[in-house]
Parts: structure tokens; sequence; C-alpha cells
């Protein structure tokens, strides 16, 4: 029994999707396995084609090329009612003329289940969703928040095998999503149904997901766990789009260096020529005293209570270095102060330009 | 988004159908008799012919076009000046008012134009209300006879259209940005060269959509010159039932059934056209 | 009328007068039909007599009769062609200058030229003029303003909510029939109602495409030929009834719609 699906399958195996329309390839042979249970994030800026990617999970579009296997079993042909997959829409697209009740309720009258057992599963997910008491509610007598959750019940009501969120938080405001971002993966975790969030937000994709795949142009960049993506960015639009990245443009010398005017760090095993170097702000150092690290000044300080971001103009950077400090230690910098920095050599990236 | 109805022609197929068949080729038969010569006891005789045009320049008829159009004119003007300010008098109003000052502005449009215009009979003629009141009022001379008189034919066709025209109007004014008469103001301008300056121009559209209604809706009338200008008072409209119902000259009765669609299209193009430039003008001003 | 700051007084007064010009003949009218002596020369003292007397013309009940079929069938048939035809146009995926032009002339198009067509077509194609004829040609008019009515209702509708009943396992017939409908009903009702009040009202077209005899006479025409015969207070009390109609159905569509904007 070699083939029984074990938890280690992938629950939704997505091979080699392409869509186009008309001559613009919205999305362009994009592989991904989503295992069984996971919070997964489709993470990119507007126009990259994660919507449209989602929208051909759901089946309101038909794939140019490739397959969608659900549990082994294609599915890319299917209508998207006869899918056991569910969408919660970035408009929630809440049916305004039936009550909270009646649209929880929708989808299982669809599947003509008995009423007592309609009945029994919308008190459920109400309950699980916080919206006990709201039943006859009209949409237009909800809150933002509020209409979200209904949009979340009226899809997980269905336990579909994938849960699709579509911007799930894009509506609301911005302490309201912060809580939300928690709670969501709170409720995956209870519900135990794999969710697949297209989001343009990378920190909330950081915050919810379990592994994250950065879309650009419809072609999928990297793929993995939010730390993976963090710490070892494999692309230079990933290293940018995902937290901030300082960049000194460069190239690495016969020598082993890298260099670009004051900076100069030995980089052994990679090849010659034009290269970025790339480092988080929070991996640049302060040198105090004496002559060592890079020579520069400071052109900003932006203070966030925890830390405190120091803007420092070097002369290799067209835009100053980001560096991150400790609000506490790092106390008492003023603008237009000459500062020296370093850069370790471990933290580096090195993208060839 | 990209919602899909299955097949939105197939949906939209049997009302255009309806429309080609009791619209489009109805008007096509008559711009083909517009080219015919009449018989001898009515019908149509199929040889080509322009004579049915060259009559419209015959002074008989080429008076009933100019007079037509000079009424029209005077409508249109008439029912833009009573317009404005009452559509900008709406627009003014609290916002939750609007609506329904709005649809009391608007409802008579939608009742029976024959009863609106046979309510001004009651009103003008000789032992109509106003001669009463007159009277009442200590007025001693000859009753005035204000029906079947060319003003009374204006005050109806005014009267009949100036609910569209408030309605045109009032959806500019609408839609017009209250910063940008404020930011006006600011500039220094006062209200009247406020008004001349920044709210006219950009309502023009309005008032162009409204006034072309009007005006062609005017020009073609048939039941308000006949019966508030009395028989003796002609209009295009009149000419066209005429040719049908009375001379029996259809051809000629179709030319001038074109001419009066000529004159439609050719109007709304031009107003198409003056709407385009001037919501080009608000584009380019926004960048 | 109320409300108005001070600064609106010249609003308020403009207001005053515009819609004095636009009632005061209706109001005369209403108010003459319900005069004993019927004519404007003196007030004798309210009476429905002129009412009870419209009852006793059967002349008028035909009419009325008439009327009523020809309203009933051509908004039928407008409400169902002119829904379809404005869910058509607007999930277009490009807008059509000539499907807008063709939908936009008959609300434009004089009423006059559109009557002498219909005649000339009817005859040319020998079709008996009657009722039915009178149908046809209002059916025109009246599926584009219910088109306009439901366009602007899908100007606001969405779609997604479409996508969200498919993807909650309705098929399109069951989505259309749970999800569209009822959501654009508002919209189509009041399409339905002012099409039934066009129709009503509606005399040219009628009095071209309705054939000689009194077998097809509608009410408008009715009343036509009794004000060219002159003022008489039966015409008052029958613009009253027809004018009241209207302001019902027109009152109800615009509720209607006010109602489904929230």
């Amino acid at each position: 029994m070699n083939d029984a699906p074990t938890n280690d399958d992938p629950i939704l195996r997505i091979e080699a999707l392409s869509k186009d329309f008309g001559p613009v390839r919205a999305v362009d042979a994009v592989s991904l396995d989503i295992r069984r249970n996971e919070f997964f994030a489709l993470l990119g800026p507007s126009g990259c084609g994660k919507s449209t990617l989602l929208r051909m999970l759901a089946g309101f579009e038909m794939p140019s090329g490739g397959r969608i296997l659900l549990e082994g079993e294609d599915i890319s042909g299917l209508k998207p009612e006869r899918r056991p997959v569910n969408l919660m829409f970035q408009s929630y697209a809440l049916f305004p003329h039936m009550s909270v009740l009646r649209n929880i309720a929708y989808g299982l009258e669809m599947e003509r289940l008995p009423r007592a057992e309609i009945r029994a599963r919308v008190d459920e997910i109400m309950a699980v969703t916080d919206l006990t008491g709201f039943a006859d509610r009209k949409p237009e007598q909800l809150s933002g928040g509020q209409k979200q959750r209904v949009a979340l019940a009226r899809a997980l009501v269905k336990r579909p095998k994938v849960l699709l969120l579509d911007e799930p938080l894009g509506a609301l405001d911005k302490k309201l999503r912060e809580r939300m971002q928690l709670e969501l993966k709170r409720l995956q975790h209870d519900v135990g149904i794999t969710f697949i969030v297209v989001t343009h937000d990378q920190e909330e994709a950081l915050v919810m997901a379990d592994r994250m795949a950065i879309l650009r142009d419809g072609k999928l960049l990297q793929c993995g766990s939010p730390e993976t993506v963090y710490e070892n960015p494999t692309d230079r639009f990933v290293a940018n789009f995902i937290g901030v990245m300082n960049f000194i443009e460069g190239r690495i010398g016969g020598d082993g260096h890298f260099s670009a005017k004051s900076v100069r760090l030995p980089v052994p095993h990679l090849a010659a020529g034009p290269t970025a170097l790339a480092i988080r702000p929070e991996d640049v150092g302060i040198e105090h005293g004496g002559d060592a690290g890079i020579p520069g000044r400071i052109t900003d300080i932006a203070y966030n209570g925890l830390d405190r971001v120091l803007h420092v103009a070097i002369d290799a950077s067209a835009t100053p270095i980001q560096v991150r400090v400790p609000a506490r230690v790092e106390a008492g910098h003023a603008i237009g102060e000459p500062i020296r920095i370093a850069i370790a050599p471990d933290r580096c990236k090195f993208f060839p330009a | 988004m990209s919602f899909q109805a299955t097949r939105p022609n197939l949906l939209a197929a049997p009302a255009v159908a309806w429309l080609l068949a009791f619209m489009v080729a109805p008007c096509l038969l008559i711009l083909g008799y517009a080219f015919f010569e009449r018989g001898t006891w009515g019908g149509v005789v199929y040889t080509f012919t322009l004579e049915n045009f060259e009559r419209v320049f015959d002074p008989l008829y080429a008076r009933i076009f100019v007079n037509s159009a000079r009424i029209a004119a005077t409508v249109t003007l008439l029912a833009i000046l009573v317009a404005y300010p009452a559509a900008y008098a709406i627009s003014r109003a609290p916002r939750s008012r609007q609506p329904i000052l709005l649809f009391f502005a608007v409802l008579p449009f939608w009742s029976n134009y024959l009863i609106r215009t046979y309510a001004w009979i009651v009103l003008l003629n000789r032992e109509g209300l106003i001669n009463n009141v007159l009277r009442w009022g200590g007025y001693e001379g000859e009753p005035l006879s204000m029906l079947y008189s060319e003003g009374a034919v204006i005050i109806g066709l005014v009267y009949n259209y100036l609910p569209f025209v408030i309605l045109a109007i009032y959806s500019s004014l609408s839609r017009l940005d209250m910063s940008l008469v404020e930011a006006s103001r600011d500039l220094g301008a006062g209200p009247i060269r406020t008004f001349l300056r920044v709210t006219l121009p950009l309502t023009l559209p309005g008032v162009a959509a409204g006034g072309v209604f009007v005006f062609v809706l005017s020009i073609g009338n048939f039941v308000t010159p006949a019966l508030l200008g009395g028989g003796r008072f002609q209009m295009i409209g009149n000419l066209v039932y005429d040719q049908f119902l009375t001379a029996n000259d259809w051809p000629f009765g179709a030319a001038l059934g074109m001419i009066l669609i000529a004159i439609m299209i050719a109007l709304l193009t031009l107003q198409a056209r003056a709407t385009n430039r001037a919501s080009g003008t608000v584009r380019e001003a926004e960048r | 009328m109320m409300g108005f700051t001070r600064q609106n007084a010249g609003g308020r007064a403009t207001l005053i007068v515009v819609f004095g010009f636009l009632y005061l003949p209706i109001v005369v009218l209403v108010g003459l039909s319900f005069n004993e002596a019927g004519l404007p020369t003196v007030w004798s003292g309210f009476s429905t007599k002129w009412y009870g007397a419209l009852l006793g013309n059967s002349d008028i009940l035909g009419a009325a009769w008439n009327t009523l079929v020809v309203a009933v069938f051509a908004t039928v048939i407008a409400t169902v062609l002119g829904t379809l035809l404005a869910i058509g146009i607007e999930t277009r995926r490009r807008a059509s200058t000539g499907l807008e032009a063709l939908v936009f002339a008959p609300m434009v198009i004089p009423d006059i030229v559109l009557a002498v067509a219909l005649l000339s077509f009817f005859s040319r194609l020998d079709v008996t003029l009657g009722l039915h004829t009178i149908v046809l040609s209002h059916v025109i008019f009246d599926l584009a303003f219910v088109c306009s009515i439901v366009r602007a209702r899908l100007k606001h509708f969405d779609y997604s909510i479409v996508e969200a009943s498919r993807d909650l396992g309705a098929s399109p017939w069951t989505t259309f029939w749970r999800v569209t409908f009822p959501v654009l009903m508002p919209a189509i009702v009041a399409g339905a109602l002012l099409a039934f009040t066009l129709s009503i009202d509606e005399f040219i077209i009628a009095f071209f495409t309705a054939g000689a005899g009194r077998s097809s006479i509608t009410l408008p025409m009715q009343i036509y030929s009794m004000i060219r015969f002159g003022i008489t207070p039966e015409i008052n009390a029958l613009a009253t009834i027809v004018m009241s109609v209207s302001a019902a159905a027109l009152l109800l569509s615009q509720w209607l719609n006010k109602d489904q904007l929230r």
C-alpha cells in the first residue's frame, strides 16, 4: 500500500499551470505543492497573477495549460460548483437580500442536506466564528469585521478540502487587520482545513503563513517558510519585496572581494562580475570610535519606539543605507552627524546584476 | 471583474431582433418611400425621385420649417432658463430632500401628455380660469383669447418638457465637485464669476442634453400644435400627420419624417461631441 | 421644502414658482373634476357626479379596457426582453456603439415619425391593424425604458455574489433564480411599472397603429377626440383618474428603486 495518502502527501498539486488573456500571460507555468492542513500564502505585488491563480483553483478561470490535482484527482476541468474547494471573496460577496443565516446555509442547501443537519452545522460554525446572535441581520447591518466573519463562515460551513481566501483582510482597518491575522490562524488550526491566502501584504504573509510562494509577472520566484524566504531570498526581487533590504551595487573582482567605493568585503566562492550586495537593516552595525567600518553621515532618523532606524548616506550607494538599532542603546544621534557603519560579510546576500 | 453571463449576445438577441423588426425596418421602409413618387390615388409608385425633398423648399413648406425651428428654439431656450435655476435650487437643497424634490419635478413628465396639454386649454380658453380670475379682479374688457396662438403652443411645449430639462441639468450639477466652486471663491472670484467661469462650463453637458431633447421633441411635435395652436397652426409634425392621414401623400410625409430624423441625429452627434470635449477638459484639468 | 437655510431663500422661492407652474394646471383640472357645475366659471359645490357619468359611458369603459389589455401585454413582453437585454449589454466584454444607439433610439425618436413608419410597415406587409399592432409597437419604447432602469441597477451590482453562489455549489440556473433575479427584482418591477404607465398614456403611435373602427380605440385616443370636441367635465374626471393611476404606479416604482439602493 505504497500509494496510500499520508500526511506528507500534498493535498493540492499545481502542475505547470498557465493562463493567457489574449497576448498577456497572467500565470506562467507555476508548479506548487500545498500540504495538508497548511496555511499557505500566495504573495506578490498587484498584477503578479496571484488572483488569477486563485481563480483557476476555484474554477472561475480555465487554465490555458497545466493541471490542478486535488488529492491526486485532476479538477482542472470541473465547474466551480463541482469543486470541493471554496473561496472567500475579497469583497465578501454576501448576498444582500439574504440574512446572515440564509447566507451561511446557502451552500449546504445546494448540497440538499436535511434541514436539521443544515441548522446544526450553521449553528456550529456561527459559534466558531463568533456570530451567534447575528442570524437575522442583513449584510447591510453588519460592520466590516462582521461581514468578513460571515463570508468566512459561509465558506467554512461547506467543510471544503481547501479554503481559498482572496485578500481576506484587505478591507479592514489596520488595528482590526492585525487582530484578525492571529484570529484567522487560530481558526485554521481549530477547523483543520488547508488555507490558501492571496495577499499583497508581505507582513501579513509573514505573520500568518506556514509557507509562502512569491509571484511576479506570473512566475513563481520562491517558495518556502517565512523564515527561509526572509533569511535566504534566492532572488533579488524577493529580497527587496519581503521586509526591508539595503542594496549596494558593485562588482566582485578576480581577487575574491566585493567592492564598491569605500565598501570592500571578502567573498571567496562567488563568480566575478557586476553584483549587488544585499543586507538587512538589523544586520548593519555601528562602529564606535576608531576608523574601522564604512564612513557615512546620518541623513534621517526614524524612531519606532522599540528601535530606531538611522538612514546613513555612504559613497557606495545612491540611496542611504538603513541601519536598525535598539532605540534605548543608540540614543543621542543627530541628523548630519558623521558615523561609521559595519557590514558583516556572513550576513550578506549577493545577486549577480 | 470578469463576470460572464453564459452568452451575453444570446440574452440581447430577442430585444435586438424586436427593435430591428419593428423600429429599424419601418424606418428604412419610409426612408425608401421618401425617394418614390406618390400614386394618383395615394399609395406609392416605385419610381425614383428627389421631388419630395425639393418640395421642402417650396415657400409654403419652407415657412412651416422655419416656424417650427423658431418655435422649437424658443421653447428650448425658455425651458433651459427656467430649468437651470430650479435644478440649481434642488442641488443646493439638503441632501436628504433632493430625491423627493427631483421626483416631484419629474412626476408630471411621466403622466399623460394629452392631459397635461388639455389642462392648458382649461386655463387659457376664453371661458377659462385665467380669464375668470381677471374678471374677478375687476377686468371689464373682452376676454383675452390666449388659446390657439403661437404663445400657447410655446407655453404648452415648455410646460411638457421642463421636467426633463430639470432632470438633465440636475444630474450634471449633482456630479459637480463642490470643492471646485469653493476653490474658485478662495482664489478671489465672486459668486457670479464663479458661476460663469466654473459651474456653468462644467454643467454645460447637462444643459446640452436637456436642450437637444427638448428641441428634437418640440420640432417634431404634433399634439401640442394641434390642441393649443388650433387647426390653423402647423408645425412639421402636423405636416407629417396630414400627409399620411388626410393628403394621402406618403412619400412626401416620409421625406419630412426623414428630415426630422436627420435633425435629431445631427443634434445628438453634436451634443455627444460637445460632451466628450467637456469631459476631456475635466480629465485634462485633473491631471 | 422646509429645511432650507437662509442663504437658500432664493432657491426656495425659485422652487415654489417652478413647482407652482408645474402643478397649477394639474391642480385646477383635478379641482374642476369635483365641481358640481363642471366649469371654471363658478364653483357650485363638491360633487362626484362627473365620475358617475364616466361609469355610464360605454365608449370610455371600452377604451379603458383596450388600454389595459395593450398595456399589460406590452409591459410583460417589454419587461422580459428589456431585462434580458440589460443583462446582455452589461455582461458583454466590450461595449458596442451600435447596440447602444439601437437601444437609445426609441427614447429620442420623434413619436410621429415612428408612428408613420409603423403604419407604412404594417400596411406594406398587409397586417390587419388592431390592438395587437399597438402592442407590437409599444414594446419598442417600453423595452428601452425597462432596459435603462435594469442597467442602472446592474451598474451597482456586485458580480462576485454570482461567483460566490457558484462557488457554494449552485448551478448557473439556480444562481439566476436565487441570487441574480431577487437582487435585480426591484429594478425589474420599477421598469415594468414605468413601461405600464408609458403604454397607458401613449397616444400618437397607438393612433396610427390602431386601425379604423371603435374596436381598438384606447383611452388616450378617446380623450383626444373628446378634447377636440370641446371641454367637458367628464374629461376632467377621466383625466384625474388616468393621472392618479400613473402617479400611483410611478410612486411605487420610485419607492422600489430607492429601497434597492440602500
